[in-house]
């Protein structure tokens, strides 16, 4: 090949320009705001006893086969350690010298969805009306990015089928047949089509219902008792974005494994900011840039070549 | 109900050969409340024995201990004077007749042809069909052909106890009779099975006493077992349950924990396979007198995979496994890499750094030759 130094910095030079003079716009993408009738859970970890009926019930609505978890072969119970691929719903335990609070986790259905925007296929979507993260294995090509993209850690991966699929809570959408009605101030679905954790929960620590609903009851909750939570907060409410599942505690978020100062940007806009940075803000500079340094380095080093070899006949 | 007031009924019920309409009926009335039959159901009964209304019965014994008939004979509400007197007539049963021979015989035809479609046939025992069933004859017929006979022209058939049911001890391997149960005998008939060795005789009460009060069998399992006894495993309303969701187990029999009453499915506890209602409806209404309330392992005595198949101390599988009394902390520890796993990485890894050092080892050699040919020239 006799690309001359000359004729190299040209083709770069147009590519440049041609980059350059592209009409590109200034945003590539705008945060996703609050569905509609965007659906959501409140959990309370004041109200929790623990009893995992949540996960009971959450694992046979979902058909999901028992993880023995530590107890191994024996499979005498379903044990799971953190959510997995056979659990997308657990009951966790924090207790230090201070505190003690059950912690319940599932997917926190956000209003901006990290695992949407990674997914590459739109296998993940964020229904339009209801808000609901939904999964169809049907595009799935198992690359995993909503697990890495995820910042509550939720998307679990099925390592132990040969042919896995992505596992995490879509609020039981697959139980919903009839549209929701507005019952006594909350939205319900008829019996047995609501989420089933907060169906069985015998002391509605966790209960469901639109996000608007849910918020106005936490702020009612925290205004009856001031000092009760921790920090008269929501967490949902905007971290990450805002969440459609909501989380009231007596404990610092920080400590149930809530990133407590994710700050108020969703992931996809963090990202995308980045991204924007890179491409549009000064149209292709930084690549430009970054090529520019690697052909330097190439030409130089085969400079020094020809000059080694000029003594070949 | 207290203790005192059992033994108070106890002796009402065995004593009163006289029984009072309004003894009758509270006897009745419980009858029907320990299976699940509404008081109003209970009257009908009531009603109808009044009337002389009583469903005929004829009991069939085969390949058995009579244990399941012993067990019966130890009911108390109601006892089982009420039971074969006044609620049922017992028209044909071979422990319990004061009739014998030729007598007994008639009474059976008699029975038969006078209740003709109308009669309950209990069966109990396994029937054997190797060489055309001669391996067990009651007046010179087999029991293959009795059962087939009397159960074509009876209203209801019910098979008690395990043998009955799917051919329990006498179908053990090898089965040198071919035993096999009553419903595999009757092919195509609704036979309502009471599994257990012996059966509990509430669960027969209760599937007789609907009969007679509502003319209806109890909804059924597809092993044609009564839902309202054999719907739910012993594990789910097992006394020593909790012991088991906290990993509390007796290891031997003796030992510390089998002391404490902790759980004895490490001991071979069939429960968590095993339908039956054992556990809430403990056997002849003495508390507590229940295998696994007298501290052995449920044998699993009404499953048919389970008894007199599998071991009595081998553990079974969970049916359906359930959280245990413990949490996991907020982050645990993932990803524990199992020894296999990382014998395969290991291998993977020094082939490739194996490979890689052979590769680099030639191409370093052509370099060098190139080299030495470029020095030359």
């Amino acid at each position: 090949m006799s690309v001359d130094r000359r004729s190299m910095l040209k083709i770069l030079a147009g590519g440049g320009v041609a980059a350059a003079s592209a009409a590109l716009p200034t945003k590539a993408r705008a945060p996703l705001e609050v569905p509609p009738a965007a659906m959501g859970m409140l959990y309370d970890t004041t109200l929790c006893i623990g009893c995992k009926t949540c996960v009971v019930a959450c694992k046979s609505a979902n058909d999901r086969t028992p993880d023995p978890g530590p107890w191994g072969e024996e499979a005498l119970y379903d044990a799971p350690v953190d959510l997995n691929g056979k659990t997308k719903n657990i009951i966790k335990l924090y207790k230090d010298d201070d505190y003690r609070s059950y912690m319940k986790m599932q997917c926190m259905h956000c209003v901006d969805p990290a695992c949407a925007a990674a997914c590459m296929l739109g296998s993940l979507k964020k229904n339009p009306v209801t808000g609901v993260v939904t999964y169809n294995p049907d595009y799935c090509v198992g690359c995993r990015y909503c697990m890495m993209s995820c910042p509550f850690n939720v998307a679990k991966f099925e390592f132990d089928l040969a042919v896995p699929n992505i596992v995490k809570c879509e609020l039981c959408s697959h139980r919903i047949e009839d549209e929701a009605t507005l019952t006594a101030g909350f939205t319900r679905y008829p019996e047995g089509q609501g989420p089933a954790c907060c169906e069985v929960c015998p002391r509605e620590a966790v209960i469901y219902g639109r996000r608007d609903e849910l918020l106005e009851e936490a702020k009612r909750r925290i205004a009856a008792s001031p000092g009760r939570y921790y920090e008269d907060r929501v967490f949902g409410e905007t971290e990450a974005g805002g969440t459609q599942v909501l989380y009231l505690s007596h404990v610092p978020f920080a400590k149930l494994g809530l990133p407590e100062d994710i700050g108020d940007k969703g992931v996809p806009d963090v990202a995308y900011s980045v991204q924007e940075g890179i491409y549009y803000k000064v149209p292709f500079a930084i690549p430009v840039a970054m090529y520019g340094a690697l052909a330097f380095v190439m030409f130089r080093n085969r400079k020094a070549n020809e000059g080694e070899g000029g003594g070949k006949p | 109900m207290g203790r005192a007031e059992l033994e108070n009924w106890r002796e009402t019920a065995e004593s009163g050969n006289q029984l009072q309409r309004r003894d009758f009926i509270k006897a009745v009335t419980m009858a029907a409340a320990a299976v699940g039959l509404s008081s109003a159901a209970a009257m009908k009964v009531v009603e109808a024995a009044s009337k002389g209304l009583k469903p005929s019965v004829i009991w069939l014994h085969f390949q058995e201990c009579t244990g399941c008939t012993e067990s019966l004979l130890r009911t108390s509400h109601p006892a089982l004077s009420t039971l074969i007197l006044d609620l049922v007539s017992l028209d044909y049963h071979e422990t319990l007749s004061a009739a014998a021979g030729h007598q007994a015989e008639e009474n059976l035809l008699a029975t038969m042809e006078a209740h003709e479609g109308a009669y309950v046939c209990i069966v109990e025992g396994a029937i054997p069909t190797k060489d055309d069933g001669i391996y067990c004859k009651i007046a010179g017929k087999t029991a293959l052909s009795l059962v087939k006979e009397v159960a074509d022209r009876a209203g209801a058939v019910i098979a008690i106890g395990s043998c009955a049911s799917f051919g329990g001890i006498p179908a053990a391997d090898p089965n040198p009779t071919g035993a096999k149960g009553a419903p595999q005998v009757l092919e195509g008939k609704t036979v309502v099975t009471i599994p257990g060795c012996p059966a509990n005789p509430y669960n027969l009460l209760g599937t007789v006493l609907q009969f007679v009060a509502l003319g209806t069998l109890p909804a059924l399992d597809e092993k044609g077992r009564p839902k309202f006894a054999y719907g739910r495993t012993i594990h789910e309303h097992c006394p020593r349950r909790a012991h088991f969701d906290a990993g509390r187990f007796a290891q031997e029999f003796g030992d510390e924990g089998h002391r404490q009453g902790y759980c004895l499915y490490k001991l071979g506890c069939k429960g968590p396979a095993t339908h039956a209602n054992c556990s809430t409806q403990h056997f002849g209404e003495v508390p507590g007198a229940w295998p696994i309330g007298i501290g052995h392992p449920c044998v699993g005595c009404t499953e048919q995979s389970l008894a007199f198949r599998v071991p009595i101390h081998t553990t079974v599988d969970i049916e359906r496994p359930m959280p245990p009394d413990t949490y996991p902390p907020i982050s645990a520890d993932q990803g524990s890499v199992s020894a296999v796993a990382s014998g395969v990485a290991g291998l993977v890894g020094g082939g490739l750094i194996g490979a890689g050092w052979a590769a680099s080892k030639k191409l370093g050699g052509g370099d060098g030759a190139e080299g030495s040919s470029d020095k030359e020239e």
